[in-house]
């Protein structure tokens, strides 16, 4: 079982505490209706779907309840790091990762 | 090799649901006459009432089922100022308490957290064989389980069946 790093709670607890809450860093537009067709479909559906590190929401739903963000590696599996919502992203991974191969960098 | 640990459902008990954001916890400690645990899994206890920290901006109180209007009341007061929710929750969950020498064993059959980690005096919102409960531990060798009500026939089956383990050495 995966241990996840919760920056709430401030301990590495087991994964069934948690839920998978999609792709991180995706801010709605200030104002939709302004929004075009493809802008407003692009924010909704188009999601970037990396192989390597991913920037992805999860809550710690048996816990604390709160959403959090994590930079998981997808070929690993491995947690880089957890970080509270409203940080930025740490870019930094460790040696030996696999890139990010569809991201812009 | 004996076993003397016990499982017991406790009688009711008030419980309320207390969220409010930082900066209006001063005003709400003070409300209710003692200070509200600063950490997640904290508690502190004050006469019959106790609070337990759950997230960033969410405590559970509890307290003697008499004592119910008067948190409300007293809380309702300072409301204006400071703005919080305060849900009575008393009849949502029933408390299980396991005390005994196996009680940390006999919870890890079905919580995946490291109980051993989990310090006298704090509690934390966890799963149970896949049910959210509250687990609380009161003492070194003494847990409360707060289960949501139609749960409890599913977490005393499980707790049932390992206990009759127990006993027979398994």
């Amino acid at each position: 079982m995966l241990l996840i790093h919760c920056p709430y709670c401030k301990e590495k607890l087991p994964e069934l505490e948690f839920e998978y809450a999609g792709q991180a860093h995706i801010a709605r537009p200030d104002n939709p209706a302004e929004q075009t067709d493809a802008e407003w479909r692009d924010y909704l559906f188009i999601r970037s779907n990396v192989r390597g590190d991913h920037a992805e929401q999860w809550r710690h739903s048996h816990g604390c309840g709160r959403y959090f963000n994590a930079l998981r590696n997808t070929v690993s599996d491995k947690f880089i790091a957890t970080y509270e919502i409203g940080q930025a992203c740490p870019t930094s991974h460790a040696e030996g990762e696999e890139n990010n191969e569809q991201l812009e960098s | 090799m004996a076993f003397n640990s016990t499982v017991e459902t406790l009688p009711a008990m008030g419980r309320f649901s207390l969220r409010c954001k930082r900066e209006n916890t001063v005003a709400m400690s003070k409300a209710l006459g003692f200070e509200l645990p600063s950490s997640i899994s904290e508690s502190a206890q004050s006469g019959g009432m106790t609070a337990l920290k759950l997230g960033p901006d969410e405590w559970m109180l509890t307290c003697p089922m008499e004592a119910r209007s008067e948190i409300e009341k007293s809380l309702a007061a300072i409301y204006p100022d400071a703005v919080h929710s305060l849900t009575d929750i008393s009849s949502r969950e029933v408390s299980i308490r396991i005390s005994g020498p196996e009680a940390e064993e006999l919870l890890s059959t079905s919580c995946p957290r490291n109980l051993a980690e989990l310090k006298s005096g704090r509690g934390v919102r966890t799963i149970f064989d896949s049910v959210q409960v509250i687990l609380t531990r009161e003492e070194q060798n003494q847990f409360r389980l707060d289960v949501w009500r139609s749960f409890v026939p599913h977490v005393m089956g499980l707790l049932r069946v390992a206990v009759a383990e127990f006993e027979c050495g398994l």
